[in-house]
């Protein structure tokens, strides 16, 4: 069971994608595991065959527990644990309850609807039959289960503990600074609305995602604060994975990543951004997004304050903020002007960078900002 | 299209976003964001659906006319070329 994210205890494994047999490739989904930020889809990095399942579709069970063998072309591996011991190049471990390999027409499909539904019930689609074409698990099943199923699990509250345990920790053991500064959005702005215009509706792009790049563009500046501080050091992140916190419906938020955001041309940036905020809203998002920021944003300019100092997301060491975008008085060379301004903020863990580098960082993302046809 | 298949369609789009949402407590002159928590990942999305719901080609410059159920009924009415008082 991986962590996916430092708030993250335990998880059920919903369903099953890959039996005993099947073959797998780094980055194919294998199983569903619910937790208290929806459905995760969880990813395998390893190629070979599926060997043996260890966790039973229903099960509840604590991160580091082994899911799964996976016979591998490399070293064996087991799903998903950092705490797994190695074991012998093709020598699957023995299996704790080996599982009989399932026909494939046995496998649940669910439609999205009919997920989501069951995120926020509580439903475990595990114990749903599904009515659907091709036995699929439809909206109303989920729902008729929910009826009969006894007292559901109270999502938002689980999902308010683990932040609560998350962000206690970090004040307790990271020690923050702060810092702002308050950048002239006029060139980005005027360079969107013109790239905007020509565009066709669906391929319009949101200042946020200006916003995004130029901060990954500026940790290639400043890479000491992308990255996790792990055992008493820090750890450089192996890209640069942007957490995007994003708020949920009927409370709770999730800051899922947005992979190598500094190697992405805005248009693509803005199709996964877009992608990303609809599945976290949803409820279906990977193991990989939550287990992998090397960093974090949190744009709160759209509830409409000025400034948005964040709690630092263990083991990660920095996050940013920004405040809205609005027109606010600016010396410029011509006097005083009302211009779009932003201040973006940058909480630091001081035991990994200080203030000076994180002041560079700060004037790396308004440099970037200044020169928005290079994001 | 007649207003209020067009407010249909509106209603019905913004349901998509925030499904907890009653569609007869939306103040008509209103704006979607202060009453309905609404940021601009889901505006545009709303954008996104009247387009594909209603095959009208919205500029960048007019979504402030799409602020508020009144403005976006008579902004699409206008679009779409709706009979006035029907």
């Amino acid at each position: 069971m991986p962590m996916l994210g430092a708030d993250m205890e335990a998880g059920t494994l919903v369903e099953w994608l890959k039996h005993p047999g099947d073959p797998v490739k780094r980055g194919d989904i294998v199983a569903v595991v619910d937790t208290q930020k929806g459905a995760i889809e969880i990813e395998v990095f390893e190629d070979g065959v599926l060997e043996t399942i260890v966790v039973q579709r229903g099960a509840k069970v604590p991160v580091g527990t082994i899911l799964a063998h996976i016979r591998g072309t490399g070293p064996a591996a087991a799903i998903v644990t950092p705490a797994a011991t190695p074991t012998p190049a093709g020598m699957p471990r023995p299996a704790v309850t080996p599982a009989a390999p399932a026909p494939p027409s046995a496998r649940a499909r669910v439609t999205p609807m009919a997920r989501k539904l069951a995120a926020d019930l509580g439903v475990d689609l595990a114990r749903v039959t599904g009515t659907g074409s091709g036995g699929a698990i439809t909206h109303d099943d989920v729902q008729r289960a929910a009826q009969a199923a006894p007292a559901p699990v109270d999502r938002a509250a689980a999902m308010r503990s683990a932040i609560a345990a998350a962000m206690a920790r970090s004040k307790r053991d990271v020690p923050h600074y702060y810092l702002s500064a308050t950048i002239d959005m006029s060139a980005a702005l005027a360079w969107l609305h013109a790239e905007n215009e020509k565009r066709s509706m669906t391929e319009r792009m949101l200042p946020a995602v200006l916003l995004i790049k130029a901060v990954a563009l500026a940790l290639r500046d400043v890479p000491e604060l992308n990255g996790h501080w792990v055992d008493g050091a820090f750890r450089k992140g192996p890209g640069i994975h942007i957490g995007c916190a994003i708020s949920l419906r009927g409370g709770g938020l999730v800051a899922p990543a947005l992979h190598d955001a500094d190697h992405s041309a805005l248009p693509a940036l803005m199709r996964n951004f877009q992608d990303l905020v609809a599945r976290a809203r949803a409820g279906a998002l990977r193991s990989s997004e939550l287990s992998d920021p090397t960093i974090t944003i949190s744009n709160l300019g759209d509830q409409g304050v000025d400034s948005a100092f964040a709690i630092i997301y263990p083991p990660q060491v920095a996050i940013v903020g920004f405040g809205r975008i609005s027109n606010r008085p600016w010396a410029g060379a011509g006097g005083i002007e009302a211009r779009p301004l932003v201040t973006a903020t940058l909480s630091g863990d001081h035991r990994a960078t200080d203030g000076h580098r994180g002041g560079m960082f700060l004037t790396a993302v308004d440099r970037w900002l200044q020169t928005p046809e290079k994001l | 299209m007649t207003p209020d298949e067009i407010r249909k369609v509106i209603v019905e789009a913004l349901s998509k976003i925030a499904p907890e949402i009653n569609p007869a407590s939306i103040v008509p002159g209103v704006s979607f964001r202060d009453q309905l928590d609404i940021d601009s990942m889901d505006f545009l999305n709303f954008v996104l659906a009247l387009h594909g719901r209603l095959g009208v080609d919205i500029p960048e410059a007019d979504y402030p006319r799409l602020y508020t159920l009144d403005d976006a009924v008579a902004y699409l009415a206008s679009k779409t070329g709706s009979r006035p008082g029907t």
